[in-house]
C-alpha cells in the first residue's frame, strides 16, 4: 500500500480528537466514524478511550455493533485503548450485564481493574516491538487483561498485569498513548495496517 | 505536555495529564445530576458517561433556599456502590475541607460549584493540592483560565443551573469561544495586554492562543433540558454536557436521559435529534432568566 491507509476512529464517545491527531502524525489519513456507511470506507479502526458502557450502548442503538463485529471478523485491523480494549475483549469482568463487546482478542479483561480516578497513574512501559525506550503509559480508571488465549501475544505488562495485547490484526492497550504526544504505538498500528494492505 | 522521565518506574498518581486525561475520556458524553442510587442507575442505564451525586438538584436548591452544602457521605457512597461509571460530587467554592472529604470518599471528580453556597468570597480552593481532579464553572475566558491556574482539570459553562433555560449556557459558551477566537489573531504584543485584561498568566494565554482551545476539556452546564438543547451546546463547541435538573424534574426521566445521550452523540444530525425528541412527556417547567433577581443568579458566584 503506497497511499497512506485510511483509519477511522470510532466517534460514538471518548477521546476521538486525540486519536485523530496521533494517527495523522503517524502518517495515516484519519477520520471519525459513527455510522455503518462511514465504517465501510475505512481500512482500519481505532476504538478510543471513553466510557465503555456508554460506547457499547450507543453502538447497539445506532446499529453499529453488528457491522463492527463483521469487520473485525473479516480481519480489519483494529486498535483499542482503555474502553477500546474492553470493546475488543471476548469476555469482560466487572462490566454491566447488558454490556456488549466486539470481541477480536481471546482475552478476559477486567474493567476499572487499576481502581478509581484517585488510583489513575503514569508509568514507563516497555513495549515489545517498539524501539527507542519505554512508552509513556497513562492509565485512567484503566482495565487490565486477566488472561489471554494461546493465539494472543502479550506486548507489555505493568506490575505483573498484562496491559498490551495483540492477536493477528487486533491490538489493545490498557493505557492511552494518544494523551502523550508520543505516537510510536500509533505508528506500530499503522505499520500493522500497511502490512495487511 | 510534560514528558515522563523514562527512569521512573514507580507509578505517579494525580498528575495533570491523568487529571485532564480523565475528562478527555468523558467527551461526547452526558453527565447527569442524581440524588440517590436509584436515579444513578437510571442514568447509567441511559448511557451517561458519569453521574454527579448531590443532595438536591439545582431546581430544588432554588425552591428551598437556605445554605446548600456538600452532600451526605453516606449518600455519595451509596451512589458509588450502585454504578460502575465515574461518580462526581460538588463542594462549595473555596470549601477545601469539603473537597478533602470528597477525595477521601473516592469520588472521581470534584465540582467546585457555584450551585452550592460559596464558602469563601475571595478564594477558590487550591486544586493542585488534590489527587482527585476538579471541574469548575466559568462565564468567560478569564474566569476559565483563573480556574485552570488554580488546578482545574476541566471547565464547564456555568449557565444558570436549575432554570431549565439554556440561554445563559449559550451566552457563556459563546463568550468563551469568541474570546479564544480573538486571541488567535493577536500578536505577542497584544497577548501581553490580553493576559492583563483576562487576569490570567501570559504563558497560559499564549498556550490558548496557539491551541485555539482551552488546554482542558470544555463542557456545557446550566439549563439544558431537551435533546435539542444538548445538541445546541455541542454545535456551539461544548465537548459534552452536564444535565442537572432537566432529567429528574421531567415527566419521564429514563426516556429523556436516553434521548439526551443520543442527541449529544449525533448533535449534528437533525433527524436523530428529531427522533430523540419525540414523546418525551413533560419537560421541566423552567424559569425565565430575565425575571430572575441578581441575588438568585448562581452564575454571579465565583470570580
Amino acid at each position: 500500500m503506497n497511499n497512506p491507509p485510511v483509519i477511522g476512529v470510532l466517534a460514538l464517545q471518548g477521546d476521538v480528537r486525540e486519536h485523530l491527531i496521533a494517527l495523522a502524525s503517524a502518517d495515516a489519513v484519519a477520520r471519525p466514524v459513527r455510522r455503518p456507511e462511514e465504517l465501510a470506507e475505512v481500512d482500519a479502526l481505532v476504538i478510543p478511550g471513553g466510557e465503555s458502557t456508554t460506547m457499547s450502548k450507543l453502538a447497539v442503538l445506532f446499529g453499529m455493533l453488528e457491522p463492527l463485529r463483521e469487520r473485525v471478523r473479516a480481519g480489519m485491523p483494529v486498535y483499542g485503548t482503555c474502553a477500546g480494549m474492553i470493546m475488543l475483549a471476548d469476555k469482560i469482568l466487572d462490566g454491566r450485564e447488558d454490556q456488549e463487546t466486539l470481541g477480536g482478542i481471546d482475552m478476559i479483561v477486567r474493567r476499572n481493574a487499576f481502581g478509581r480516578q484517585n488510583e489513575s497513574f503514569e508509568a514507563a512501559i516497555e513495549f515489545a516491538g517498539i524501539e527507542g525506550g519505554p512508552v509513556e503509559g497513562v492509565f485512567i480508571r484503566a482495565p487490565w487483561v486477566e488472561s489471554v488465549g494461546a493465539a494472543a501475544e502479550v506486548l507489555a505488562t505493568y506490575d505483573g498485569h498484562t496491559v498490551a495485547v495483540r492477536q493477528g490484526n487486533v491490538l489493545a492497550t490498557s493505557f492511552h498513548p494518544e494523551l502523550t504526544g508520543d505516537d510510536r504505538v500509533h505508528a506500530y498500528f499503522v505499520d500493522m495496517v500497511r502490512a495487511t494492505g | 505536555m510534560s514528558t515522563l522521565p523514562t527512569t521512573t518506574q514507580s507509578p505517579e498518581t494525580g498528575t495533570a495529564r491523568v487529571k485532564r486525561g480523565m475528562a478527555e475520556q468523558l467527551k461526547g458524553g452526558v453527565i447527569m445530576d442524581v440524588v440517590n442510587a436509584e436515579q444513578a442507575k437510571i442514568a447509567e442505564d441511559a448511557g451517561a458517561v458519569a453521574v454527579m451525586a448531590l443532595e438536591r438538584v439545582p431546581a430544588d436548591i432554588r425552591k428551598d433556599g437556605g445554605v446548600a452544602r456538600m452532600s451526605d457521605p453516606n449518600m455519595i457512597e451509596e451512589i458509588i456502590g450502585a454504578v460502575s461509571i465515574p461518580v462526581m460530587a460538588k463542594s462549595r467554592i473555596g470549601h477545601f475541607v469539603e473537597a478533602q472529604v470528597l477525595q477521601s470518599l473516592g469520588v472521581d471528580y470534584i465540582d467546585e460549584s457555584e450551585v452550592l453556597t460559596p464558602a469563601d468570597e475571595i478564594n477558590h480552593s487550591d486544586k493542585w493540592a488534590f489527587t482527585t481532579p476538579f471541574v469548575c464553572g466559568a462565564t468567560n475566558l478569564g474566569e476559565a483560565l483563573r480556574r485552570i491556574v488554580e488546578g482545574a482539570a476541566m471547565i464547564r459553562s456555568k449557565g444558570e443551573a436549575g432554570t431549565g433555560n439554556v440561554v445563559e449556557a449559550v451566552r457563556h459558551l459563546r463568550q468563551i469561544k469568541n474570546e479564544i477566537a480573538k486571541l488567535r489573531g493577536f500578536d505577542n504584543n497584544e497577548l501581553f495586554a490580553a493576559a492583563k485584561e483576562l487576569r490570567a498568566p501570559y504563558e497560559l494565554v499564549k498556550e490558548v492562543a496557539e491551541l485555539g482551545k482551552l488546554p482542558v476539556v470544555l463542557f456545557s452546564a446550566g439549563g439544558v433540558a431537551t435533546p435539542a438543547d444538548a445538541a445546541l451546546m455541542r454545535q456551539l463547541g461544548a465537548e459534552g454536557v452536564f444535565v442537572g435538573s432537566g432529567i429528574f424534574k421531567s415527566g419521564d426521566p429514563a426516556k429523556r436521559a436516553a434521548a439526551i445521550v443520543k442527541a449529544t452523540t449525533f448533535y449534528d444530525d437533525p433527524k436523530v435529534i428529531a427522533d430523540a425528541s419525540r414523546n418525551l412527556g413533560e419537560a421541566m417547567v423552567g424559569i425565565n432568566c430575565d425575571t430572575l433577581p441578581e441575588s438568585e443568579r448562581y452564575a454571579n458566584r465565583g470570580w
